[in-house]
């Protein structure tokens, strides 16, 4: 885990799309720059001669012969129409290449497919991860706000995401692994990343999804393959509980925090809020906005709406000995 | 000198210069009649996105009403009325093309009727999916598009009545008469068109 | 012919009673509010927007302040998300489409030698329907707080679930009933241009803006009318209880997207045609030439028209769509740069060889030039699929369309408001103060919209009320707000300059730029009536076959 962080760290923040780090990305960013050199020499030419006529026949006083009136030609119509329109052939070419290689359809599971299958559900605002298989093997936990994939060495090892919405429309965007895919309520989408470069990968809700739109972060943790299966090993046990912590463990069963969030190995089942299970495992809180401390973590449970205004958890007006205990059993969820 | 008028050039020089060809009237359609058909055509993309978004739902429910409750006999009835109307006007406006005020009178009168036996209907229809079927505007998707749909044509169903009442009003006051007809025209151009609309409405809800 | 006009012109143009010194101002709004004339409606339109656009610009000032710096705590989501809302609907709905209608009632019948448009008392009802739905729209105020589901509305945020106020429902409600104001003046346009035109006036002989503006309106017949049934719907679900976008019920987010965006493309062909159309009188008259290639213009209107039907999913290429289906609309809006690129060629052939006189009107029109190609570019870059999976709903697309309807639509405008201000109050405007006017925004609009396509690329998604630090984005916004404050002294000054210009400017005389097009042959401003006799046309353009006698257009065309 230390040593992530500080992968993690080193690596300065970047969601720029010419940084690309898996193949549809990469094949994204170099049809953009085709298009863009295409583009960007139609603007030369026409705003050079733009230029040279505003230069060449620019009069500064009015009056004098009006010039010669032409009213037209075909030929040169034709030609400034045939023109654009091979343009527009090339680039229709080249987008269906591009999208061809970018949207692939959805594979089935199979054994030893070195393939990571992942259920996103995206919610108002924040992002359920359920880890449906791995290299074939099904998986069937659930976490949160934090995409733990494995990268690939001699072999490539995607990642398959289905996406769904249970509320409003999100979209899906890490830039540096690929472009845009929506959630839709009522529909199920997918996108597929793979990539051979361990770090971290940000991004965020794309799609307008309501009131903290903007704090709808996507962190994309992409490691190691024996870092990755550590990992998972430890994100399917349920969480444990040292006997001390029993007091505490009662007074987080005994609040409302159950209705919205689940710890496998309790009674707390909800799945309305993020899954807490492996909550310290987690580097940030509130999807993505602070880091995961335990003074924010505390600072959160006092009222959640003094840092994410507007979410959906309320703040519970919890007095000084439960939010204790609270903490204190949050903190041992790792 | 750009700008210099015609007045101003000599006399001698003007019977030298080119004359424009003569120019021929055009004989086109009246604005009122332009007005009409841009209003129909609005009217067109109104109902399209209407039945698109019936069809669009149409089999999508997984409990409540389905289209099969819908009574056939009584639509067909309505139905017939609606076209029949469509007969009527045509009457009544070449009667009053023909300068025949009663003539008129009496389709126009009937055409009004016809118009008033779909509306009758139609809310008969309305009360026993309500009442038996228990289908409201909330029930299920069927519901929620089938009202807003057939709504949407009632209403301009009745918006035509209100129309043709309001000819009716002013021709009995002989404020409608020969020299209206392109007008009145106008007012069974429209009602054409929603027996039109009917026809189709009908066929993607009723038949289908 | 030609009396100058020398009195006040808001008198002038609001003469109602026989002594114009009793215009009080219960008076004056005696007479907006009964009037029927063309060019006083169409006056109304343009103030309307202006003012809107004010309130609009306000909006845009406090989202960029929010957005300076990262982690700002200016104000917060539930008002940011409420001012973009309202930004979006304000500059759409009730800037863009009022004024190209405004200056479109007030040009039309001039420039087709009518004395008014066809159904005089449905303009007006077309005008007060705008301007009641904007007021609808702002009324959400009152009822606690802007509707925050952004000015495209994807569902379900527009169901009663996401939104409690009552501030979605004045947004369907305004935008419904401006809708039909706006769909009565469609009607009127294609009346009036169809079968009010001068004697000898045939179709291929009208002056282009009315070409553009025929299809503006045969657009907004097949727009407008979807746009109303999706909000009926909105309205139904949130009152009634339907569930067309109740997706818990079976309704469709998709549906609603589909609908939007049927309706929203046309709606930028209709926000920037009409402009196409000022352009195109412009260029050539400050130019000393004819318009180059005038049915190949044309016949691009036309197929810019048709097209835009049938491109909108270009929007929704991340929401799943078949490869297939997303490869048609790529194509299809590819295909539209084709129409537009001949008319910037035939603008630039128009002035090639010509006598250039950069005044006012010709200098935002070469801003339209210089700056609508870009937009048109960067619309090339989001219509290639893959391309666009990166870019949409970043903050390039922000960049991109505010790129074509400030840089295309509100350029091209303000050409068309300098060169017709001298028609319309008989007053020129103040060169100096316009050149100001033109330079502060030429700056200020670079400089707010290039870097939003950076902090794109960067990965910024729009609509984000902040951001964090360190992602390369703060720099970017920065320069953006930046250029938003260059902005404002330029709308000052025009709104400074169209104001003191009505006493203080020069008198114009009835044609001041040695225009061609009918509305030059009667008085500054025109009478009522518009001209004493209805002219005889021969060509595309009457004044020139005047003062050419010896060589008129009507032997070339």
């Amino acid at each position: 885990m230390s040593s992530l962080l500080l992968l993690a760290s080193a690596e300065t923040p970047d969601l720029s799309m010419f940084d690309p780090v898996s193949p549809s990305a990469k094949s994204i960013r170099d049809l953009s720059i085709l298009v863009m050199i295409i583009t960007g020499l139609i603007f030369l030419v026409v705003e050079a001669v733009l230029c040279y006529c505003l230069l060449r026949f620019r009069r500064s006083t009015p009056g004098g012969n009006e010039p010669p009136q032409i009213y037209g030609s075909q030929p040169i119509e034709i030609a400034w129409s045939v023109a654009p329109a091979l343009i527009v052939f090339m680039l229709v070419l080249i987008t269906t290449r591009t999208l061809w290689e970018v949207n692939t359809d959805l594979p089935k599971p199979r054994a030893d497919d070195r393939a990571l299958f992942v259920t996103v559900v995206g919610h108002q605002w924040w992002w359920e991860y359920i880890y449906e298989s791995h290299d074939g093997r099904k998986l069937g936990f659930t976490t949160s706000n934090e995409l733990h994939i494995p990268v690939g060495d001699d072999t490539a090892r995607p990642v398959y995401l289905t996406l769904k919405s249970s509320d409003v429309c999100h979209s899906f965007w890490v830039p540096r692994l690929a472009g845009k895919t929506d959630l839709i309520p009522g529909r199920t989408n997918h996108t597929w990343f793979q990539t051979a470069r361990p770090g971290l990968y940000l991004g965020q809700c794309a799609e307008y999804c309501g009131c903290q739109h903007a704090n709808m972060l996507i962190r994309v943790v992409a490691e190691p393959i024996e870092d990755f299966e550590r990992w998972l090993d430890h994100q399917q046990q349920p969480a444990v509980v040292e006997a001390d912590l029993h007091v505490a463990q009662g007074a987080f069963l005994s609040q409302s925090c159950i209705n919205c969030h689940r710890v496998r190995g309790t009674t707390a089942a909800g799945t309305f809020g993020p899954d807490l299970t492996h909550l310290m495992s987690r580097q940030t809180l509130a999807s993505g906005m602070i880091p995961n401390t335990p003074e924010n973590l505390r600072a959160w449970l006092v009222n959640p709406q003094n840092i994410k205004a507007g979410c959906l958890m309320p703040a519970f007006g919890l007095n000084k000995h439960d939010l204790d205990q609270i903490v204190d059993y949050l903190l041992v969820l790792r | 000198m750009n700008n210099a008028r015609l007045e101003t050039i000599p006399a001698n020089l003007i019977r030298s210069l080119p004359l424009p060809p003569p120019v021929a009237l055009e004989r086109g359609l009246s604005p009122a009649q332009w007005g009409m058909i841009s209003f129909l055509v609005s009217e067109v993309a109104l109902f399209s996105t209407l039945i698109v978004v019936y069809l669009t739902f149409r089999g999508s429910d997984l409990s409540g009403p389905t289209p099969a409750i819908l009574s056939r006999t009584l639509v067909f009835c309505t139905t017939f009325c609606l076209i029949a109307s469509s007969v009527t006007i045509h009457f009544a406006v070449k009667s009053l093309s023909c300068g025949e005020r009663s003539a008129f009178l009496r389709w126009w009168t009937a055409s009004i009727l016809l118009g008033l036996v779909f509306l009758a209907g139609t809310a008969y229809e309305w009360r026993e999916l309500i009442v038996i079927h228990d289908l409201t505007i909330g029930r299920n998707l069927f519901g929620s598009t089938y009202y807003t749909l057939v709504g949407f044509h009632a209403l301009h169903v009745t918006a035509g009545v209100v129309l043709m009442l309001t000819v009716l009003g002013l021709t009995l006051n002989r404020l409608v008469s020969f020299s209206n007809r392109a007008g009145v025209a106008l007012v069974s151009w429209y009602w054409h068109f929603v027996d039109c609309v009917w026809l189709v409405v009908f066929a993607v809800v009723y038949l289908a | 012919m030609a009396v100058v006009e020398q009195e006040p012109v808001l008198l002038r143009a609001y003469q109602f009673t026989p002594e114009p010194d009793s215009a009080s101002w219960s008076a004056v709004l005696h007479i907006c509010v009964m009037t029927v004339d063309h060019k006083k409606i169409g006056i109304m339109y343009v103030i309307m927007a202006l003012v809107f656009l004010v309130i609009g610009g306000i909006e845009a000032l406090l989202i960029r302040f929010q957005l300076l710096f990262p982690r700002n705590n200016l104000i917060g989501p539930e008002t940011f998300n409420g001012l973009f809302t309202m930004h979006g609907t304000t500059m759409v709905f009730f800037v863009g489409m009022p004024i190209l209608i405004g200056i479109g009632n007030y040009l039309v019948p001039l420039m087709i030698g009518a004395r008014d448009m066809a159904f005089p008392r449905l303009n007006a009802f077309g005008f007060w329907a705008t301007l009641f739905g904007g007021l609808l729209l702002y009324f959400c105020f009152v009822t606690g707080g802007a509707p925050t589901m952004g000015w495209f509305a994807y569902a379900p945020l527009t169901e009663h679930t996401f939104a409690r106020s009552a501030a979605t429902d004045f947004w369907a409600l305004g935008l419904a009933v401006s809708g039909f104001g706006t769909l009565t003046a469609g009607i009127n346009f294609i009346a009036t241009i169809l079968a009010m035109r001068a004697p000898g006036m045939t179709l291929r002989k009208i002056p282009f803006f009315v070409w553009t503006m025929l299809w503006t309106a045969v657009l907004i017949l097949f727009a407008i009318p979807p746009l109303t049934v999706a909000l009926t719907m909105i309205l139904l679900d949130r009152n009634l209880g339907t569930h067309f976008f109740d997706v818990q019920n079976g309704g469709s987010a998709f549906l609603w997207q589909h609908l939007f965006w049927f309706f929203g493309h046309p709606e930028v062909y209709i926000l920037i045609l009409p402009v196409f159309g000022m352009v195109s009188e412009v260029i050539p008259v400050f130019s000393r030439k004819v318009l180059f290639g005038y049915e190949f213009m044309a016949a691009a209107t036309a197929a810019i028209a048709f097209i835009s039907l049938g491109v909108w999913a270009h929007h929704m290429y991340a929401v799943g769509m078949s490869r297939v289906v997303d490869l048609y609309f790529a194509a299809a809006s590819l295909v539209v740069s084709i129409p537009t690129g001949i008319k910037l060629f035939n603008w630039l052939a128009t002035m090639y060889g010509g006598r250039i006189i950069l005044a006012s009107p010709m200098l935002f029109a070469v801003g339209f030039l210089s700056m609508f190609l870009i937009g048109g570019l960067t619309g090339i870059m989001l219509a290639v699929v893959p391309f666009d999976l990166q870019l949409t709903d970043s903050y390039f697309v922000v960049g991109h369309f505010h790129w074509v309807l400030i840089g295309g639509t509100l350029f091209g405008t303000f050409a068309g408001i300098h060169y017709w201000y001298p028609k319309v109050t008989g007053r020129m405007l103040s060169e100096r103060l316009a050149s100001w006017q033109f330079w502060l925004l030429y700056v200020g609009f670079i400089l707010t919209f290039g870097p939003m396509h950076v902090a794109g690329f960067l990965g910024m998604p729009r609509r984000i009320y902040t951001y964090d630090a360190g992602l390369g984005w703060d720099f970017w916004n920065q320069v953006t707000t930046i250029g938003a404050i260059i902005q404002v002294p330029s709308y000052a000054i025009l709104v400074f300059n169209l104001i003191t210009s009505l006493w203080k400017g020069q008198p114009a005389g009835d044609n001041p730029w040695h225009a061609w097009t009918l509305e030059w042959a009667t008085t500054s401003p025109p009478p009522a009536y518009n001209f004493e006799t209805i002219p005889t046309v021969h060509s595309r353009r009457p004044l020139w076959d005047l003062s050419h006698p010896d060589d008129p257009d009507w032997k070339y065309e």
